[in-house]
């Protein structure tokens, strides 16, 4: 059986932090980085609650050091943040020294410069260098560039899914040899457009997300970025690397059931994880912590609980919580971040508190783990869900 | 290691491609910056509710992957691996104008729902019931070949039998007026537009979904064997041909092995050279195509030149009107294709008979 890929890098950004540590200071003390909207003006200030990075745009242009010509989305400013990160932590001081890529992940995009400017571009020319960032490809594009990274780049897409399955498809392409390191993840700022996009399908909460609870009221957004560096068992042993952890097990799989809402009996989590467990070769008994997609809405929880029950037929399900009370959930990035947060649980031995839970699903008898909890850990499943049925799982394990 | 074989195809493109033999009906725009897809008959594929909901790109999609499978004569596939730039960028805008306009009151989610850049390939699965392996890529002019190379390492090691592989564009109104205001399409009423002759910047636009069934066996209706692809995020002019040189290496071949090569030319005189230096150079004694005439530029275009290698295979003919040299060849075994946009998101593809 193989242990799976090597993680020797982390870099995240997110609302509750803007480092790694941060981020595991904020989840083992309870610190939320849910709040009332601050950097976008929307009519929906009042009634919504999101999870957004405490830094302006204009802060993170000085900390990337962009000159003033620059069309950095904020999408792209974040992602290269949390990439730069990723990639200083991984101790890599030669991006093309191996055969090196990175594949990322975003739903929206720039979006939130085409929203901002869509109707000025006309008027105002000093805009239009913003027309191209609304590419999905260009937050990839910009950190390559940022890097130096010259290979095999590319972007995944598949809504809430989409970061899983980039640290799939790198995980793959370290394993068949077709590169020696990959740096992985995903990067979603927040948009009116998703905002609105969600507010219309009544399935965000007016006030702070409680997942797997049977009063649960929908989600809360959030913005985030996460990048991981995978690399080849050559490259560690010759460069004798630190092993953060590794990637043992991932599985996508399709619902086939609705372009938004998930099937009552969760066939494709259920499906996504099956696969992901029989690539890790590992039992679900194995699993010490699952740290579920649980976004709070009503059909989410629901559906993914019931997958659960499936997976765990007879068994006890193990310890799991969402972190989405910390973070919000913040899309494309939400794979990303919570695999560092898995890493993270690997590395400390907890399992983090799913806050907000006060009453049991009335549909099952799933308990999420409310309170910090220490414990060893050696394997951590993580689910992620989007729209289009789509469906991932991966698995990480102790080094 | 198993054998990626391409079983199946399908197109929808600015010309005539769904109930033709091979181009013979093409036909060379000169007048248009922006060309549209010539519709297939709709309601032979997919319901009338779900026509009138349905954006072009979803449509479009969902015929030609149903022309792959016809073609392909497999009712089933293991996973659906999409490739699209800017996605369903109508629905997109659609929505946004009506944030905008509406000052976030009285919206409908539909537009949103169908936004996202996954909706062909979840509404192929939808339709189809395929609970497999479902991706989709979203980077600019690699997003098909990013498709290509996943499910190429799927029949490898054997995680799936079949796989339905597509890139899917579509034009919207006003990001086309975008686009010619940022100079990525060409300006309005400076034609004849000639993308070899072409002096300006910029691209005549196009759409179009073209979808692939590939399979672990050789079948009787096979037309290729998918032998490679690679993309490279950056590469400099005077790089390329040594990009192309270790790419053919490391597949056992040499420049002199390659019959065909098909490349991207769109008419921006500004990196044309990434093309121009292996047509007079290197690959001047070798069949040289062009497809973006007739396709136009978008970023999934390359995925009807893929349909293009494939025909040649299959019929071992090639039509006069996508010739770039007068050189022929008795038989064509090997196609190479390759394509950039912008000097960047370069991609190379081996296909062999």
């Amino acid at each position: 059986m193989t242990k799976g890929v090597a993680i020797t890098g982390m870099g995240i950004v997110s609302a509750i932090g803007n480092t790694v540590e941060e981020n595991y200071v904020s989840l083992i003390e309870n610190k939320i980085g849910i709040a009332q909207i601050q950097h976008i003006s929307t009519v929906h200030a009042n009634v919504i609650k999101v999870g957004e990075i405490k830094k302006t745009n204009e802060q993170l242009i000085a900390e990337l050091r962009l000159d003033e010509t620059n069309n950095f989305s904020r999408t792209a400013m974040i992602g290269t943040l949390a990439a730069r990160q990723a990639v200083k932590n991984a101790g890599i001081s030669s991006i093309n020294e191996f055969r090196t890529g990175l594949i990322s992940a975003t739903s929206v995009g720039g979006m939130d410069m085409t929203e901002k400017h869509y109707y000025d571009y006309f008027e105002k020319p000093e805009l239009v260098k913003y027309i191209t960032c609304h590419d999905g490809g260009d937050v990839a594009d910009k950190i390559a560039e940022e890097l130096g990274l010259k290979g095999m780049v590319t972007t995944i897409s598949t809504a809430c899914s989409s970061a899983a399955n980039s640290i799939m498809l790198g995980a793959r392409l370290i394993k068949t040899g077709k590169l020696d390191r990959v740096i992985v993840g995903g990067a979603d700022a927040l948009a009116k457009f998703t905002i609105n996009g969600f507010k219309t399908l009544m399935i965000l909460s007016d006030d702070y997300n409680k997942p797997f609870d049977n009063n649960r009221k929908g989600l809360n957004l959030g913005e985030a970025a996460a990048y991981l560096v995978l690399e080849s068992d050559e490259i560690v042993a010759k460069q004798n690397k630190k092993v953060l952890a590794r990637v043992s097990g991932y599985g996508n799989a399709n619902d086939a059931f609705h372009q938004t809402a998930s099937s009552e009996n969760g066939d494709g989590a259920y499906l996504a994880m099956k696969k992901a467990f029989e690539v890790s070769g590992l039992k679900p008994s194995e699993i010490d912590y699952i740290n579920v997609h649980g976004t709070a809405t009503p059909n989410n929880d629901l559906s993914e609980g019931r997958a659960l029950k499936r997976i765990y037929e007879d068994e006890k399900v193990p310890d799991f919580s969402s972190t989405k009370p910390f973070t919000g959930h913040t899309l494309a990035a939400a794979a990303a971040i919570e695999a560092v947060y898995s890493v993270l649980a690997i590395q400390n031995n907890v399992v983090y508190p799913n806050l907000n839970f006060e009453t049991q699903m009335e549909e099952f008898d799933l308990q999420p783990q409310t309170s910090l909890k220490n414990k060893n850990i050696e394997h951590v499943l993580s689910n992620s869900f989007g729209f289009g049925g789509n469906c991932s799982t991966l698995i990480f394990s102790k080094s | 290691m198993k054998k990626t074989y391409i079983n199946g195809v399908g197109c929808i493109s600015t010309q005539k491609t769904f109930d033709t033999v091979f181009l013979e009906e093409a036909v060379v725009n000169h007048d248009e910056n922006v060309l549209a897809v010539i519709p297939p008959v709709y309601k032979d594929y997919i319901s009338p509710a779900a026509i009138r909901r349905m954006a072009k790109g979803v449509k479009n999609g969902i015929v030609a992957s149903a022309l792959a499978m016809k073609d392909s004569n497999v009712e089933n596939v293991d996973a659906i691996i999409t490739g699209t730039g800017l996605g369903c960028i109508e629905d997109s805008e659609k929505f946004l104008k009506s944030i905008l306009d509406n000052n976030e009151e009285f919206l409908t989610p539909t537009s949103f729902i169908q936004s996202t850049h996954n909706t062909v390939g979840a509404q192929i699965a939808l339709l189809q019931q395929c609970k497999g392996y479902n991706f989709t890529y979203v980077n600019g002019a690699v997003s098909f070949e990013s498709a290509l190379i996943d499910a190429k390492m799927q029949i490898e090691e054997e995680e799936a039998n079949s796989i339905l592989v597509g890139g899917v564009d579509e034009n919207g109104d006003y990001t086309t007026a975008l686009f010619k205001l940022n100079g990525r399409i060409k300006k309005d009423n400076s034609g004849p537009y000639d993308v070899l002759t072409s002096a300006t910047s910029g691209a005549v636009y196009g759409e179009g979904a073209s979808f692939f069934v590939l399979e672990n066996e050789r079948k009787e209706n096979t037309y290729a064997e998918l032998l490679d692809v690679s993309i490279v995020n950056t590469l400099e002019e005077n790089e390329v041909e040594d990009a192309i040189q270790s790419f053919l290496k490391s597949n056992n071949l040499e420049i002199s092995d390659v019959d065909v090569l098909i490349l991207g030319f769109d008419g921006n005189a500004d990196f044309e050279n990434y093309y121009k230096n292996l047509v007079q150079n290197s690959f001047a004694e070798t069949p040289q195509l062009y497809y973006k005439h007739l396709s136009g530029e978008y970023d999934t275009a390359s995925a009807f030149a893929l349909w293009m290698a494939s025909k040649i295979l299959k019929t071992q003919e090639i039509p006069e009107i996508i010739k770039l040299n007068p050189v022929s060849k008795p038989s064509y075994k090997t196609i190479l294709l390759y394509n950039q946009l912008n000097g960047k998101n370069h991609s190379f593809t081996l296909l062999t008979k």
